[in-house]
């Protein structure tokens, strides 16, 4: 009875061990499609920072935390995601609170036109490389399509598993290791120019105003930075784009929950010809995006406001921070010359 | 809940808790909540119809006994002043008054499966009747059905028949009937079990035994491989070809015909599988309802060997019955009197088996593809049945040939393909398309450019093919195998060996299911009749 109890752990030892290493074969590797390891690539930052980014796209392709740093001594981290939804912001921020606490968080406001979960892909591309923990598991639940089931996210085999058919060379190449980071502090480098297309604005009404559950969440977020000490930053970054359209009632009502809350809010869409962006070459994708060009630009701009009105101080002359930060320059720069070696 | 959704394993594992940490006393009570639960997945409103075929089946089994005891008392308190004849004219009077009681929750409990499933095709009908002699249509009710009514009801009422026959008890706890008619694992697709080896089973108390759980996850494990792994990964391909039936004939017709049978086969015996191992984990012995079919060497076999139970119930509860009606009676004695003893004692039979197969087309579904379903496999079993001297006589002069190997391969494909021909109906779910489909077969030569890569443009790709095709070997080899022996009782005993396939069945489930995102979460077909 002793031998086939002892017969029957070992069974279900040595199933756990194939069931993991078969899932770490199956799980995506984000390679070539590096926006899902942007959350996980923080865990190696955390802490320190006086300035975290959330936002969606607009966010981890329109500041630049080297620049920052570079320009005004200002140390930064970008926890963005494609298509990070109001809850997503507001768990990978709850998490973010739990390894440090940033004198400003600075929120992207155009995520908030979505009042419902949009897609598995960016659930998972936010959710998948996150370290397990009751936020990520709360996160996860706010954010699932009406498909998707919990026990994916705990167990990605169950969601992986028809990729068995599909594996690529990098899926064995980082089988067990984690691809190299892919970003400068969470900024994605773009380095192509495609220019923005002439086009009118759009002076309609959107279909509906931002929607309630995004803005609940939006006062979820604002009474977490309030509880940790952080100075919430409202900000809608430059774009320019009828695919990306900001509409004039968003505004407002932004606008009027800025005031109302005494939280400063900024729309860069009308100050990018003040800070110099030219829409034929600050762009990579026809002015959805802002390139590395324009991100550099704007990350100038924004970095005087934090210094001047939000009291942001430098560190540059503190010498294990300074030194930090100016590897990470280093890197970036030399991360940005290679990429645009590589257009070339 | 599905089957194979995550919340149904949890269910299942939660209750398997629940059932042995519990008191032994109220483990049928537990049972009872949790097949109500699971049947309030299927829409609150559904528990009217389970709870009203319940109710009518206790009350009118009680009514039939309560007059059987009464019938008895009499006949034992007068055994001295009533003779035989007095005593047998009693006992079939009584017998007549407990027949109209039946009679009575039979209507109800059919009554309720008419109108529920066949009111829609009825009207239909009659409005194509009405539209020729230019006379306005009725409307036509939009009636949903709840799920398992057709097993359910087939159950309930097959106790009520066995009630009057005397051949089990009529129960006297409405509760403990509630758990024999809605008893979870097989609500949705069956088997269709008899109260005499189901229901005692359901009240006594189980213990826990390692074996019962292993076997039972076990078996379970085999039903989800081959739903998962081989019957929703063919599905792909079904849904293709059935999507576009303009452009998918000839060859595509018989590969439909193929991938169909093996479809319904891995689906309906997966889900008997997972049916018969959630009850074998708490001890309870469900009747088997399949015995490798696609083995057949003949069509009457191969009705002794699926779907068990639904073929054992229209045997003993319509066929022999109809048979020996006073008015079959009667016919068989004018038919033997006008056309001779070989024919005149044919038609009763062929009657009864036309009419026994009528409603076991009807019982699939209210639609004349089902209709048409049932009445060819009728027209193939007499017909079987006539050529059998012949047969015989080819036995008689080619024993060898007849009793090899090779012999039986090829007896057991043809039945294979005739069974699946006709099965295409229920496919197509069209008369006519079947049939043109089947033409097409004769018409299209399509086999060229089919194989030669436009196969692998209906959903499914090589590696899926591949991924099928060794499946199917694994369950053609375990079924062949466990002809000859019972595998589980053979691995118990070894358990390294035992674990490791257990452990490479699950691995090869969450591999190769076809599960999750990205497939469609697929019922199980049966659950639709």
């Amino acid at each position: 009875m002793k031998k086939k109890i002892l017969i029957g752990i070992a069974a279900v030892v040595v199933l756990a061990v194939i069931f993991g290493v078969l899932q770490a074969l199956v799980i995506p590797k984000y390679v070539t499609n590096p926006e899902g390891l942007l959350t996980g690539e923080y865990y190696a930052h955390k802490g320190g920072h006086d300035v975290i980014f959330v936002g969606d796209c607009e966010v981890y392709e329109s500041f630049v935390p080297s620049v920052l740093w570079q320009e005004y001594g200002i140390t930064s981290y970008i926890r963005g995601s494609a298509q990070q939804l109001a809850w997503h912001s507001y768990y990978l921020l709850k998490e973010t609170f739990r390894y440090e606490k940033p004198k400003a968080v600075v929120f992207n406001v155009y995520a908030l036109k979505y009042g419902e979960p949009q897609s598995e892909a960016y659930n998972r591309m936010t959710f998948d490389t996150m370290k397990w923990s009751d936020v990520k598991a709360a996160g996860i639940i706010a954010s699932m399509t009406e498909d998707e089931s919990f026990l994916d996210y705990v167990f990605p085999l169950l969601r992986y598993h028809s990729r068995i058919t599909e594996l690529e060379s990098e899926d064995i190449q980082y089988w067990f290791k984690s691809p190299e980071a892919m970003t400068d502090n969470g900024y994605l480098i773009k380095t192509g120019v495609v220019p923005m297309k002439e086009s009118d604005p759009i002076t309609d009404a959107p279909d509906e105003l931002l929607p309630e559950r995004a803005m609940e969440y939006l006062e979820k977020i604002r009474i977490l930075c309030e509880k940790n000490g952080s100075k919430l930053i409202l900000v809608k970054a430059p774009t320019n784009s009828r695919g990306y359209w900001w509409y004039d009632e968003w505004e407002e009502q932004i606008a009027d929950y800025a005031d109302k809350n005494d939280v400063a809010y900024y729309n860069f869409i009308p100050k990018a010809e003040e800070m110099g962006i030219d829409w034929q070459t600050d762009t990579y994708d026809g002015g959805l995006h802002l390139n590395v060009y324009g991100a550099e630009k704007f990350s100038r701009y924004f970095g005087q406001i934090l210094a001047n009105e939000h009291g942001l101080t430098s560190h540059k002359n503190e010498g294990s921070i300074a030194k930090l930060w100016n590897g990470y320059l280093n890197e970036y720069q030399n991360k940005k010359k290679e990429m645009e070696g590589n257009s070339k | 809940m599905l089957f194979t959704s995550y919340g149904f394993i949890i269910f299942v594992a939660v209750l398997l808790a629940a059932y042995y940490l519990l008191p032994k006393r109220i483990q049928w009570i537990v049972l009872l909540a949790a097949s109500y639960f699971f049947y309030s997945f299927s829409g609150i409103e559904n528990f009217a119809f389970i709870i009203a075929t319940t109710l009518s089946c206790f009350f009118v089994a009680r009514a039939m006994e309560k007059r059987k005891e009464k019938e008895d008392n009499y006949v034992a308190l007068n055994k001295e002043s009533m003779d035989k004849e007095a005593r047998k004219a009693y006992r079939a009077r009584e017998k007549k008054k407990r027949f109209n009681i039946l009679l009575l929750g039979l209507i109800f409990n059919f009554g309720i499966l008419a109108v529920l499933k066949y009111t829609a095709f009825a009207l239909g009908n009659m409005n194509s009747l009405l539209g020729l002699f230019g006379v306005s249509k009725m409307s036509i009710p939009s009636l949903l059905l709840p799920m398992g009514i057709s097993f359910f009801i087939f159950q309930s009422t097959g106790y009520l028949i066995d009630v009057y026959r005397g051949k089990t008890y009529a129960e006297k706890n409405v509760a403990r009937l509630a758990l024999f008619v809605s008893f979870f694992p097989q609500l949705a697709q069956g088997p269709i079990s008899r109260h005499a080896d189901l229901a005692p089973q359901l009240y006594e108390h189980h213990s826990f035994s390692f074996k019962n759980l292993k076997f039972g996850i076990q078996r379970i494990l085999w039903g989800y491989f081959k739903k998962l792994v081989i019957a929703d990964r063919i599905l792909v391909a079904m849904k293709s070809m059935l999507g576009d039936t303009q452009t998918y004939t000839g060859a595509y017709a018989a590969l439909l015909i193929i991938l169909y049978s093996i479809e319904i086969y891995a689906d309906f015996t997966g889900g008997i599988d997972i049916t018969i191992g959630i009850a074998e984990a708490m001890g309870i012995k469900v009747t088997e309802n399949f015995k490798h079919p696609f083995s057949s060497s003949s069509t009457k076999e191969y009705w002794n060997r699926w779907h068990i139970t639904m073929g054992s119930w229209f045997t003993d509860y319509i066929f022999y019955p109809l048979s020996v009606t006073k008015p079959m009676m009667k016919l068989s004695k004018s038919c033997r009197k006008r056309l001779g003893n070989v024919i005149g004692k044919r038609v009763p039979v062929y009657l009864a088996t036309a009419v026994t197969w009528f409603l076991t087309g009807l019982w699939h579904g209210a639609a004349w593809n089902f209709i048409v379903w049932g009445m060819l496999n009728c027209l193939v079993i007499l017909v079987s049945q006539e050529l059998e001297p012949l047969y015989r006589r080819f036995r008689e002069k080619f024993p060898r040939l007849t009793a090899s190997y090779g012999y039986h391969c090829f007896a057991a494909t043809r039945t294979f393909l005739l069974m699946g021909l006709i099965r295409s109906l229920d496919c197509y779910a069209n008369v006519g398309l079947t049939f043109r489909m089947w033409g097409s077969m004769l018409t299209t030569f399509n086999w060229g450019r089919m194989l030669g890569g436009e196969i692998f443009e209906l959903g499914l790709d090589i590696k899926d093919y591949v991924i099928i095709a060794v499946a199917v070997i694994i369950v053609a080899v375990v079924a062949k195998l466990s002809e000859k022996k019972d595998l589980r009782e053979w691995l118990y005993g070894k358990t390294a060996l035992s674990w490791t396939l257990s452990g490479a069945m699950l691995l090869l489930i969450l591999i190769f299911g076809a599960y999750g995102i990205g497939y469609d979460a697929s019922q199980f077909i049966y659950t639709q009749f």
